[in-house]
């Protein structure tokens, strides 16, 4: 059994899980676990920006200011990172 | 006067998903690869009428070609099936191969490969997803179509996967008029293994076009299945494959589009890329893996899938107050029963498809498959559902002199 998925705080740092693979596509990306074999989408390139640069930021949060996602689209993207920590796409970092 | 080529439609920038997938991806989801074409059973409703070995088969090399072109693609996993998969003699190579080079592998068999040491095999690889076909939940439903024996052996086989400690592995259906009553005990049967159900429509394509008159469920079924799909959809898989009963109400779960060379496609034994798996015709072939840039350039510069990948903007369907719930339904269902791509699907829930099968020009009849790999002779234990004798009487079966001409 796999442990279960941690809660997804913005202000804490996360990554892009090891065992995760990007696929560039037109819109955005299609994203792969190779660990519990789940296949999702980024629905924008900004949103492909953020995922893989999370791990260069000391929270989530600071990855949405760094990529330049407008202040009004924050809510839509923090909800769209928190999907990807459900699925275990993302995963919290140790240290800042 | 130069002629001007309508311009392609441009894809939109954001908006949902399934607008997106309409103009295509860069690489397949999920590819169906069909090895072979060698089948040691002869299934009446054979989506790719499988039997016989095409002597074009690509070989073991040319495979493993195409398997790093996948990993070079980025496409993460393949649903193998054939004919029977498991009687490639590299079968089980290829399987290590593919899953070394990051492409997962899901593959269907009938089970006659999967004794006890294969079970055990595969129940210690990861990255596998193997699927017994079954398309009875008792041996006389299932047998009439897929040949006397064909229950037993696939359920010898989800034993053996059970008693290895295989996880997650799957029943396959194909939903036909005989089966649909039986989906209830299917469940029942896949619980009993430990296994998960999947259940997918059964398309004129192929064998499949020989009896789809006899075989596909009638209105009242679909019915019937739409709403043992909406109570029991969540345990049960589907291949997103019966979109077209989203046009009943609410929408199924999955993606309810046509993904012919768009997002799904079919590389066949001699290596032909077809836009779906249920489409071998030649109308639908886009090109080779042999070919000079392999099977990337057929997904990405073939001019038949460049025609797929927009949204259909004209035809009867698109003025229907469903078009946004089935978006028309199965290209092959259409195809191979004789009707317009643009017009409804045959088994259309509002009743457009009945009409237009009625309104059909039958002095036509319908496109056939320029392929054909079906066994020619008697094969053991041969399905009934057609009312052919197991094996014929040959001349010397009772007396050396039997049914010859003597005079």
């Amino acid at each position: 059994m796999t442990a279960p998925a941690p809660v997804f705080d913005p202000a804490l740092p996360w990554q892009k899980a090891s065992s995760v693979a990007l696929r560039p596509e037109p819109f955005g990306a299609l994203v792969y676990s190779f660990a519990n074999r789940k296949l999702s989408f980024l629905k924008s390139k900004l949103l492909v920006a953020v995922v893989t640069s999370l791990a260069d930021h000391p929270s989530a949060e600071a990855a949405l200011v760094a990529c330049g996602v407008p202040e009004a689209q924050h809510g839509a993207y923090v909800k769209a990172l928190a999907d990807l920590a459900r699925s275990q796409m993302i995963t919290p970092r140790e240290s800042a | 006067m130069t002629a001007v080529l309508p311009a392609r439609p441009q894809r939109p920038e954001g908006g949902r998903l399934i607008d997106q997938f309409e103009y295509g991806l860069d690489a397949p989801i999920c590819l169906t690869w069909e090895l072979t074409y060698a089948c040691n059973l002869a299934c009446v409703h054979c989506l790719s009428s499988s039997g016989r070995r095409d002597p074009r088969e690509l070989t073991t090399a040319e495979a493993e070609g195409v398997i790093d072109e996948l990993q070079r693609m980025q496409v993460f996993y393949v649903n193998v099936g054939g004919g029977e998969p498991t009687v490639r003699p590299d079968f089980w190579h290829l399987l290590d191969y593919a899953i070394g080079h990051d492409v997962g592998v899901k593959f269907s068999t009938n089970g006659i490969k999967l004794d006890r040491t294969r079970a055990q095999q595969l129940a210690r690889t990861d990255y596998v997803d193997v699927q017994i076909s079954l398309d009875g939940a008792t041996a006389e439903v299932n047998d009439r179509v897929r040949g006397t024996g064909s229950f037993a052996t696939a359920t010898r086989a989800l034993e053996n996967l059970a008693e290895a400690g295989m996880e997650d592995f799957k029943v396959s259906v194909v939903v036909t008029r005989e089966n649909v009553s039986q989906l209830d005990d299917f469940k029942a049967l896949t619980d009993r293994y430990g296994a998960q159900l999947r259940i997918t429509r059964f398309r004129p394509s192929g064998r499949g076009a020989d009896v789809w008159d006899q075989l596909h469920p009638t209105q009242a079924q679909q019915r019937e299945l739409y709403a043992w799909l909406l109570a029991n959809g969540d345990d049960v898989l589907t291949g997103d494959s019966f979109f077209h009963l989203s046009a009943l109400g609410e929408s199924l779960p999955g993606l309810n589009l046509c993904g012919a060379g768009r997002v799904v496609c079919l590389i066949d034994p001699v290596g032909d890329v077809y836009a779906c798996p249920f489409a071998i015709h030649e109308n639908f072939l886009a090109g080779n893996v042999r070919d000079g840039g392999g099977f990337q350039r057929v997904w990405q510069s073939s001019e038949l899938f460049a025609d797929l990948r927009s949204p259909q903007t004209g035809g009867a369907c698109t003025k229907c107050a469903h078009f946004d719930a089935c978006r028309g339904g199965c290209m092959a269902a259409k195809f191979f029963t004789g009707l317009p791509l643009d017009g409804p699907d045959p088994e259309c829930v509002q009743g457009y498809g009945e009409t237009a099968l009625a309104a059909r020009d039958l002095g036509l009849g319908t496109p056939k498959s320029h392929v054909d790999h079906s066994h020619t002779g008697p094969v053991r234990g041969q399905p009934t559902l057609l009312g052919m004798p197991a094996i014929p009487v040959k001349a010397c079966d009772e007396s050396p002199l039997a049914g010859l001409p003597l005079r």
